[in-house]
């Protein structure tokens, strides 16, 4: 759960709503009907990323993460894989 | 609705959910939409009184501009009730419009119109999810509020959902005295189904203001729920309506916290936006759908939800150690059982609120409006006229043979 690759791709599941919110922004999965809240922008902007990105790792440093962080964030990339919410992409 | 916070760690600046929601949110996550107070069933706790249909009901053009409206609001989906929804001869026409539009679709239904074909249909459908209402898990018990055959109706629908290949379909229960003992078998016909079992609570409203009384679930009853929920965890839904249990200790799973006009509303039949489905009382009333601006105007600026959004007061419950877990209960709950909104809920596991009842309370306000429907036809007297010999003489005796006397 608290690992995922970030040397490949990877996107938004296409059941996955997104709703932008002032505090971060709400994900809802019509598939498992399952409602995840980010608490943070910049996480929001990595995810917003990644569909035009060739790993996990360009979306976070595009969205403006930086190499301390990556870590970090890529554990919350995996919770929300963990969730359906992220599916891998083939390239 | 089941939550996951994905947070980038702890960090002592990220508030927590609950907190940022206490001041509401853009749009409703979700809402719900009685389409018809119309009922074939009669239940006893009815939470909108339903029954007849109201005849300024939304048209399907109305409903559809609602619709379009929730897709621009991004609106993940709505909780369609009624009375019985199906009941609509447009209801399956709305359903794919809301589908067709990003606006997913949860419906509650007693079962009546859930025909193999009906199944058939729900089942290819990805943005929809149903509820078959069932408030026994015999059908003595179910039958005993919900009247005569409704368990057998629910039960067909069921079969008929399951062979359809639809799955993770809900079974909705309303936990009362005589079904907390069936928490289990419910769980069982559940699992039978491949269905997922949702408990929710009885709420002193519609006619359930009535029936509250006898059929709340007793303290060491709403022990045992909140033991039997915190075994069963994510498994079993609850529409977050327990968290007054969470004052027992541990946090229930999902939103605790009153989402009324802060993440939830209703719209009722006619347009009319309350806070919350369990609130259909003037009170509560924020505005309608029909007027300028609809229902996003009614949502951003009715002066009851900005009240809603506002920092609440714990009231006589700030002092008390679990606040903070419970925020004073639910505010249907309070308000139709005659206690003060910042008071403890009826229900409080401290036992507050059975002590503020005890204490004798001012008059339950009533319902703003009653569709059941007749229980039986007018009471006609039909008497002789004093004189029966006198003819009929009105404004209207045109006929020429009123007045003659025949000898």
């Amino acid at each position: 759960m608290t690992r995922l690759d970030l040397d490949r791709a990877w996107d938004l599941h296409p059941q996955v709503s997104v709703r932008p919110e002032p505090f971060g922004a709400l994900f809802y999965h019509f598939g498992t009907r399952r409602l995840t809240f980010l608490k943070d922008r910049r996480l929001l902007a990595v995810v917003q990323h990644l569909a035009h990105a060739r790993t996990a790792r360009t979306a976070c440093l595009a969205a403006g993460v930086d190499e301390g962080e990556l870590a970090r964030y890529g554990r919350a990339l995996a919770a929300l894989a963990d969730a359906s919410m992220l599916v891998g992409r083939i390239t | 609705m089941t939550t996951a916070p994905t947070a980038l760690g702890p960090t002592p600046r990220t508030p927590r959910l609950v907190d940022l929601f206490e001041h509401g949110l853009d749009a409703p996550i979700c809402l719900t939409w009685e389409l018809t107070y119309a009922c074939n069933l009669a239940c006893a706790h009815c939470l909108s009184s339903s029954g007849r249909r109201d005849p300024r009901e939304l048209s399907t053009a109305e409903a559809k501009a609602v619709i379009d409206e929730l897709e621009a609001m991004q609106v993940f989906y709505v909780n369609i009730g009624g009375g019985e929804p199906t009941v609509r001869p447009d209801f399956w026409e709305l359903l794919d419009y809301a589908t067709a539009h990003h606006v997913g679709v949860k419906f509650s239904t007693n079962g009546v119109r859930i025909t193999p074909e009906a199944a058939g249909r729900l089942a290819r459908n990805d943005y929809v999810d149903v509820q078959v209402s069932l408030d026994g898990a015999t059908a003595d018990v179910n039958d005993a509020v919900r009247g005569p055959g409704s368990y057998a109706t629910a039960l067909r629908a069921l079969e008929h959902l399951a062979s359809a290949g639809m799955r993770n379909f809900k079974i909705s229960v309303v936990c009362t005295r005589h079904n907390i003992p069936q928490l289990d078998d419910f769980k069982a016909l559940a699992d039978r189904f491949g269905a997922q079992l949702r408990l929710t609570r009885l709420r002193p409203s519609g006619r359930g203001a009535d029936v509250w009384d006898d059929l709340h679930p007793t303290a060491s009853q709403q022990r045992e729920l909140y033991d039997w929920l915190l075994a069963h965890g994510d498994n079993v839904l609850t529409g977050d309506s327990f968290f007054h249990l969470s004052a027992y200790g541990q946090a229930l799973p999902g939103l605790n916290l009153c989402g009324a006009g802060r993440v939830v509303c209703l719209i009722d039949p006619v347009g009319d936006v309350y806070a919350c489905p369990f609130a259909i009382h003037e009170e509560f009333l924020a505005g309608n759908v029909r007027e300028t601006g609809g229902f996003a105007a009614v949502w951003r600026d009715s002066e009851l939800f900005r009240r809603l959004r506002a920092p609440q007061h714990g009231g006589a419950c700030a002092s008390c150690a679990f606040y903070d877990t419970c925020k004073g209960g639910c505010m249907a709950a309070k308000f139709f059982t005659g206690l003060p909104l910042d008071g403890p809920d009826p229900e409080c596991v401290q036992g507050y609120g059975e002590q503020r009842l005890a204490e004798g309370r001012g008059g339950r306000p009533r319902p703003s409006a009653d569709h059941s429907r007749r229980p039986r036809p007018v009471d006609l007297v039909l008497t002789r006229r004093e004189d029966p010999a006198r003819p009929p003489v009105s404004d209207c005796a045109q006929d020429p043979l009123a007045g003659l006397r025949l000898t």
